[in-house]
């Protein structure tokens, strides 16, 4: 299994060396790091390859690393049917850059773009209609960037008195609870009462 | 243009210019299966394109289990596909297996199965006897329910909840089965084919459903490559593409099971493909439950991510302290990221788990198998009457937990 995934990324590192960044294997799954302006060609490429046919497109998704200078990983996982082998694909764009859209290659592609424009904010070019998907009919924000709160910005109720749905701001009657479970003695990041000479170990 | 935003030129043709027609189908429509709204465009009783708005039951799972630890997010995964709670248990505790190198005790890979089967018989029990009453039938889902009742009740009798069960845990399972709830689902294993039967010659032959069902919501194999679907909708077209054969995971390899396959792809064979994985499950469930009787052992790989063994609390302050951490703190899973996968009744359920080496899963993303079915709405839909548009959602399976997540 390890073996063949070896061979399958060698071959596509040879055969797309434009493309490819870099390649791993890693818990007996063939991840790519390919350059953000060649992912539509890569994926077709893996589509028609008769050693890869990868026509199933499983999800398009992306991680949030704000520190990261390039702040988004864009995450493809691709199947094939027929040879029985997965793929996963990596780009890591930054908050301004754009991505090419894979819809012409991958219909199912459609609404995964829209959901990960939804949430994170990323764009991507040649998307036929990239409206919000699952969030409120004028929403704001992207609710899975890591600097976006659990709790949201706004909430919504039935008014009585004006006979319809009213947005107002959160009001949380206490701070919402994220705990620190860390023990003081190794791997907490805040200073411990009266430590504060030694300060943060 | 056929809005009507020109005018009615009628001097001109001689006619009425005939305008395309929007209709609003839901989000409160007992045929939508739950909150969809579609955005309909009808040319007389022709759907021209429908758009489907989704997200009205959004709940920010996927946010929410950034801030929870990997033990407190299991519960989450019954409320996403609710009609078979344990099967979306079952590939979050994969993923974390994946990532921590965990060995799961066989019993506990048999319990797993029986009742990711069970599951199965859950989900394929609603979707074709709901699917009936959506083309016109009323009795089919009155007889079904009534088998899902029991059925849930060995869900209860096993973890103490009737939907939101909890019982995957990473692993292995929460509790053992007691030996009389092994007997009584093989009763019920040996009464169900009788059942199957009643609902089979209410419908296999009925002259309605079959015209209401026959050459509707044709997918062809190219199709599914486009649109990426899973599941039934892939073996109704004759693939027989299942993860438990393709990709085995637990011990589905040594389990004897036959894959059916529809041959046309239309709603008719999907309907008969669902009624014969059901028997097959039956049969996985028997397999199961005889091989349960002679794996006896410990349910649960006993370590770092599980619970000690409640007489050891008794007697072992490690024990005890180790309950205590893995209760508040939780395990730490370390870094990586993988992708686990397991055949859901729907289709392929997969997550992709980033874990960043702490307490708490970096990103999780619920790859749901009716995500993809119901954004082909459009492309499977168009064409058809609007009274086809219901059948077409009832065999695509559609369970808005698992679509909005």
């Amino acid at each position: 299994m390890i073996e063949a995934l070896q061979d399958l990324g060698h071959q596509i590192e040879a055969k797309r060396p434009d493309c490819v960044l870099s390649w791993d294997i890693a818990h007996g799954e063939l991840n790519i790091d390919v350059k953000p302006a060649n992912i539509a060609g890569l994926v077709e490429f893996l589509r028609v390859d008769s050693a890869c046919r990868f026509s199933t497109l499983v999800d398009i998704t992306a991680v949030d690393y704000p520190e990261r200078t390039k702040r988004f990983d864009v995450v493809y996982h691709l199947l094939s049917m027929y040879q029985n082998h997965r793929i996963r694909l990596r780009v890591a764009v930054r908050e301004e850059d754009m991505v090419p859209s894979i819809v012409d290659v991958h219909p199912s592609a459609n609404w995964f773009e829209r959901e990960v424009f939804d949430m994170f904010g990323i764009l991507f070019t040649g998307h036929p209609d990239l409206r919000r998907l699952l969030t409120d009919y004028g929403f704001r924000g992207h609710p899975l960037r890591k600097d976006f709160p659990t709790t949201g910005y706004t909430e919504v109720r039935y008014d009585e008195a004006q006979k319809r749905v009213v947005y107002e701001p959160v009001k949380l009657v206490q701070e919402y609870r994220q705990f620190d479970f860390m023990s003081p003695w190794e791997g907490a990041d805040y200073i411990l009462p009266g430590d504060e000479k030694e300060g943060a170990k | 243009m056929m809005d009507g935003s020109k005018g009615f030129d009628d001097a001109q043709t001689g006619e009425q210019k005939i305008r395309n027609f929007n209709i609003n189908f839901g989000p409160q429509h007992p045929a939508a299966h739950g909150v969809l709204r579609l955005v309909l465009e009808l040319d007389g009783e022709i759907v021209e394109r429908c758009d489907p708005h989704i997200g009205l039951l959004h709940r920010g799972t996927e946010k929410l289990m950034e801030s929870r630890t990997y033990l407190q997010n299991l519960p989450y995964f019954d409320r996403l596909d609710y009609v078979a709670p344990m099967n979306q248990e079952h590939a979050w505790c994969l993923a974390i297996e994946k990532l921590t190198g965990v060995e799961v005790p066989r019993r506990a890979q048999l319990i797993r199965v029986l009742y990711s089967e069970i599951g199965r018989i859950l989900n394929h029990l609603l979707n074709v006897t709901t699917q009936a009453m959506d083309v016109g039938a009323l009795t089919p889902p009155l007889w079904g329910f009534e088998e899902r009742e029991k059925l849930m009740i060995f869900y209860e009798r096993a973890c103490g909840a009737r939907l939101h069960a909890a019982y995957f845990r990473p692993g292995g399972v929460h509790q053992d089965l007691p030996d009389e709830l092994l007997d009584d689902i093989d009763l019920w294993a040996m009464e169900f084919p009788k059942v199957m039967d009643d609902i089979d010659g209410l419908l296999t032959e009925n002259r309605i459903f079959k015209q209401r069902n026959c050459d509707i919501g044709v997918v062809t194999e190219d199709d599914i490559q486009k649109y990426g679907f899973s599941g039934v909708m892939v073996r109704g077209s004759g693939l027989a593409w299942d993860l438990r054969r393709a990709q085995p995971y637990e011990c589905y390899d040594e389990f004897e099971f036959q894959i059916p396959v529809g041959k046309n792809g239309d709603c008719y064979d999907r309907y008969l493909v669902r009624m014969e994985e059901m028997r097959q499950s039956l049969s996985i469930i028997r397999q199961a439950i005889a091989k349960l009787r002679e794996a006896t052992g410990d349910v649960m790989a006993r370590g770092k991510i599980s619970p000690p063994k409640r007489s050891d609390m008794k007697t072992s302050m490690e024990s005890l302290i180790h309950h205590f951490k893995l209760y508040t703190e939780g395990f730490h899973v370390p870094e990586g990221e993988v992708y686990a996968a397991v055949e859901a009744p729907k289709g392929e359920f997969g997550v992709y788990l980033v874990a960043d080496g702490t307490n708490k899963p970096y990103r999780a993303k619920l790859r749901a198998p009716g995500f993809l079915h119901l954004q082909a709405m459009d492309y499977v839909a168009k064409g058809h009457q609007l009274a086809d548009v219901a059948a077409i959602i009832g065999t695509m399976d559609i369970v808005f937990g698992e679509i909005d997540r």
